[in-house]
């Protein structure tokens, strides 16, 4: 029987819970950082401890013998070390490495705002594009306060650090978008097409950006559609320009959604109110129709449509410049579709795939008239080319794809193809009747390639190249870009961009008197930015080199010129300055931006290199936003800046057979200040089925006088400031969305 | 003789079967007080991590996989200052851990009213950290969760103190309410009186806080 004892006492020894030992130490990173809250553990055991505020801990176990200890912590790869538990005091001290991380790693930002929800540098969102208040709820507007745009007010679209809008490129899901604007309306700039809510993610990149993106010599404009909305609701919104109505249905499941929606805009009781400087014979009428849907394919993949829809006319007389007494008619009318088709999904062996196709058809139907006195339409000597028609129609095709593959950490490479499709069709009639008909086809096709390399958390490179062959100009180019970014600290770092960037010339020069190339730019670009939650801060320093530019001849095609040569140049400098900042005062979010821009061009019809009167050499907006919790409101305010630009005559030497300086002038400097109020009652309210925002917003709130350029009479002997058609416009609307949601019924019924 | 070798072998290797399970029972019953009463926004880290080392170890148990992403969860809360929660990229690290945690407690138990609580949890602290920007997103977000946790449990007596603390915290002009408050917590109190965990370790949590929270509506 004692052996029986004996042997039940040596297996009762057996059993844990006799003799402890102190296992202590200290966890740092790999700087000698103490790491604190870091959990240490013994493998697959129940002993461990929490490291302290000097990245110590200590705890006692019964274990013994060969263990592993490991420390654990958010943001930090696991550590491990095998440890001899005898009966003494052990230490151990650890040390652990960070984790290559999106969140933390360094981003290749030069001369990118990127608004994605998904990055960290993030800088405008759809709401906050909508309470930008000189923005007037366009896209474009908004961006317009950030540094590197230029505040053109009689022309749409985006004048990026010294190039004309057509430099500027916009993309939605990946593909080029032809007609993003509405179509031109002399001196008055258009609003863009699309809603800011249509987009989750805006990247405004004002150079240096990514291969993936080309036939934009400044500037690209990336707008990542949403996916699936959030839930089914019906929309209606009323203001003093028009309505408007939507709906968005949402499958059960969550896996798919459907929408349409139509808006009518009429802004004759604006026009009448506010005295424009155009008289309408016919005030714009817009009609605008979309239609979506989204499906979820798989748990990664979607498949998404948009179509658009728009007719619109308009017809107005301004007082003409050439002739006292007389008027010019000008009348338009559009139609445009959009279709845009994208895909994504993890498609194997690591790959991601972005596929998208877009088709685009537009049609504009332009009236030039000159009218005596009494409206009628006459035609005078010397001014016949004052009656005109134009009918400009465009087919637009563009496909694009992309493949991405992470290779190790969040080091990656990207490589896809693109075709882009292009019809312009042009009849031109003149006073006479005598018909001038231009067609220009072109057949983009493209391949680029790009990596991003991060060698460490703190140091990534994005290496990208881009082949194009035009089948327009039978010529190819080949497009290197290059971005490398250090991180300096947590918050801050600095990077460096150098990219070639092409573009055909464009349709209204074409054809031209000789064979033509791409015109090409050269960017390189410097940066810092400091980017914590709440505050941004972003310098930029720039040189962009122009070559190849078009030069037009006195060679009228019909009325316009065209290109005689490739010989045009330029170059643009500077840098911008901008301060974003949500911390300091509670609940007021207020940006600051600067553009200094130093630029000359020799290009169209230039006598040599000069400022061109897109080009203002100083540029500022601060940006307000203040939501009052108590009141439900927001409050938004902001002030644009611009000094005078310069503006030209150029008149045409008959002796000497070439063009010449007749006037030169600069406009006075350009001051906005406008006012904006969002008033939303519904906010927090948890069982409402409405909701409503109301909006009351007043550009140029105090009146002052704006001149954005001058315009001469054909001959150079008179010229007139081109001024807003409304010195101060109110606007006030009231937008219901109709929430169908029965999450708030299953909550009623169980209380 | 054999018989008795037999016999006594099995005895202790039951033993130290029962010895393992029991040290499972009685380490996590340790913790129970701990659940309530831990208010720092460190202890909490150090005991979330002491209930993940247990489910680490255990790897078939939900509940340790629970109490850890609660523990990060109520972390989170703890770090609230005056009323203002900190922003995002310090928040958002906590309820990514705290997601993680919930997951792993769910794959191993599957959807029970106790998961939502926490997932209603880390929505809304997610929402705290960046109103402005995610009240149409983390709200209904944390809304639906709730309504699951009543819908899996409707005895559940948590879910009546989360919503009293919504409504407590809510300013008045968008829906919040003391008086609402005060009844969601007077009704959880109710609850828990009848509340029967299903086991000494099973989450029984909440009482002294709906008690606190009720004294702070008289």
């Amino acid at each position: 029987m004692k052996i029986w004892l004996s042997f039940v006492a040596f297996i009762l020894a057996l059993q844990p819970g006799f003799t402890q030992t102190t296992i202590s130490g200290r966890v740092t990173d790999n700087k000698k950082h103490a790491l604190i809250g870091v959990s240490i553990s013994l493998k697959d055991g129940y002993d461990g401890a929490t490291t302290d505020s000097s990245g110590r801990f200590s705890f006692t176990t019964t274990e013994k013998g060969r263990q592993i200890i490991v420390a654990s912590f958010i943001g930090y790869r696991p550590a491990e070390q095998t440890i001899e538990i005898g009966a003494s005091i052990i230490n151990v001290d650890l040390q652990m490495k960070e984790e290559v991380s999106e969140l933390k790693a360094v981003v290749i930002t030069a001369g990118t705002f990127e608004a994605s929800d998904k990055k960290k540098t993030t800088v405008l969102s759809p709401m906050d594009i909508v309470t930008t208040a000189s923005g007037n709820g366009d896209i474009t507007g908004a961006l317009k306060t950030l540094p590197g745009a230029q505040q053109v007010g009689d022309h749409e679209g985006l004048f990026v650090r010294g190039g004309t809008a057509t430099e500027s490129k916009i993309f939605i899901d990946g593909t080029l978008v032809n007609n993003f604007f509405y179509s031109s309306v002399p001196n008055i700039a258009q609003r863009g097409r699309f809603s800011p809510f249509l987009f989750s993610g805006t990247v405004f990149s004002t150079g240096g950006y990514s291969a993936l993106y080309g036939q934009a010599l400044s500037s690209a404009l990336i707008l990542e559609s949403i996916d699936l909305p959030e839930r089914t609701q019906a929309t209606v919104g009323i203001s003093v320009i028009g309505v408007n109505g939507g709906y968005q249905k949402l499958s059960k499941n969550k896996k798919s959604s459907w929408g349409i929606s139509y808006g009518y805009t009429n802004p004759a009781l604006a026009i009448k109110l506010y005295k424009s400087v155009q008289e309408y014979s016919s005030y714009p009428v817009y009609h605008t129709g979309d239609a979506n849907f989204r499906i979820k394919t798989s748990k990664t993949g979607i498949l998404k449509y948009y179509g658009y829809f728009s007719a619109n006319q308009l017809a107005f007389r301004t007082p003409s410049i050439d002739t006292l007494g007389y008027k010019e008619a000008f009348a338009l009318k559009n139609f445009n579709m959009y279709h845009n088709l994208s895909y994504r999904e993890n498609i194997g062996w690591k790959l991601k795939l972005n596929a998208g196709l877009s088709y685009s058809n537009n049609k504009n139907d332009i009236n030039s008239r000159l009218n005596d006195r009494d409206d009628k339409e006459v035609v005078l000597q010397g001014l016949e080319f004052k009656n005109f028609g134009l009918i400009q129609k465009g087919d637009y095709l563009n496909a694009k794809m992309v493949l991405e593959r992470r290779l190790q950490g969040l080091t990656m490479i990207r490589f896809g193809g693109e075709y882009n499709y292009s019809n312009d069709r042009s009849d031109f009639t003149n006073y006479n009747g005598q018909a001038f008909n231009s067609r220009i086809r072109e057949n983009l096709a493209t391949a680029f390639a790009e990596t991003d390399i991060y060698i460490t958390n703190d140091v990534a490179a994005k290496l990208g190249t881009r082949f194009e062959h035009s089948a327009l100009l039978n010529k190819v180019n080949f497009a290197p870009r290059v971005s490398l970014a250090y991180k300096l600290s947590r918050q801050s770092q600095a990077s460096l961009a150098y990219g070639i960037f092409y573009q055909d010339p464009e349709t209204q020069y074409l054809p031209g008197v000789n064979p033509l190339g791409f015109a090409k730019a050269t960017h390189y670009i410097l940066q810092f930015q400091r980017v914590s939650d709440l505050v941004t801060l972003r310098l930029e320093a720039f040189y962009k080199k122009y070559e190849n530019l078009i030069k037009t001849d006195f060679t009228y095609y019909g009325q316009q010129m065209s290109a005689a040569n490739n010989n045009g140049y330029g170059d643009a400098r500077g840098f911008e300055i901008f301060w974003r900042d949500k911390k300091t005062v509670r609940n007021l979010d207020y940006w600051i931006s600067y553009s200094f821009l130093d630029t000359k061009r020799d290009f169209l019809n230039f006598p040599h290199a000069i400022q061109p009167s897109f080009a203002a050499r100083h540029t500022a907006s601060l940006v307000l936003k203040k939501f009052v919790t108590k009141w439900k409101t927001g409050l938004n305010a902001s002030y644009n800046f611009a000094t005078g630009r310069p503006y030209y005559y150029i008149g045409y030497d008959d002796n000497t057979h070439a063009y010449k300086f007749d006037d030169i002038g600069k406009t006075p400097d350009y001051n906005n200040v406008s006012f904006s109020i969002n008033y939303i009652p519904g906010i927090g309210k948890q069982n409402s089925k409405m909701f409503t925002v109301y909006v009351l917003s007043v550009s140029n709130i105090f009146g002052i006088n704006q001149v954005y350029n001058y315009q001469y009479s054909y001959n150079g002997s008179r010229k007139e400031a081109v001024i807003p058609p409304v010195k101060t416009f109110v606007y006030l609307g009231a937008f219901i969305s109709f929430g169908i949601d029965r999450t708030q019924d299953a909550i009623n019924n169980n209380l | 003789m054999k018989q008795v070798f037999a016999i006594l072998l099995a005895f202790i290797t039951s033993m130290s079967v029962v010895g393992q399970s029991d040290k499972y029972v009685k380490t996590m019953e340790s913790k129970m007080a701990a659940v309530d009463s831990t208010m720092t926004s460190a202890a909490l880290i150090d005991l979330a991590n002491s209930f993940q080392r247990i489910g680490d170890a255990e790897k078939n148990q939900w509940l340790p996989y629970y109490y850890a992403a609660l523990m990060q969860a109520k972390s989170g809360y703890m770090l609230s200052n005056n009323g203002q929660t900190p922003s995002p990229s310090v928040i958002d690290p906590i309820a990514d851990k705290s997601e993680e945690l919930i997951k792993k407690a769910e794959e191993l138990a599957g959807q029970n009213s106790e998961i939502y609580i926490v997932k209603k949890m880390i929505a809304t602290l997610r929402l705290m950290a960046d109103p402005m920007n995610r009240w149409q997103t983390n709200g209904p977000e944390a809304t639906e969760a709730l309504a699951k946790a009543k819908e899996l449990n409707p005895e559940n007596p948590r879910t009546l103190l989360l919503e009293g603390q919504d409504k407590f915290y809510t300013p008045e002009q968008y829906g919040g309410s003391k008086t609402e408050a005060k009844a969601l917590f007077e009704a959880a109190i109710k609850k828990y009186e009848s509340f029967k965990p299903e086991s000494s370790i099973s989450p029984q949590w909440g009482l002294s806080t709906t008690k606190y929270f009720y004294s702070l509506c008289k």
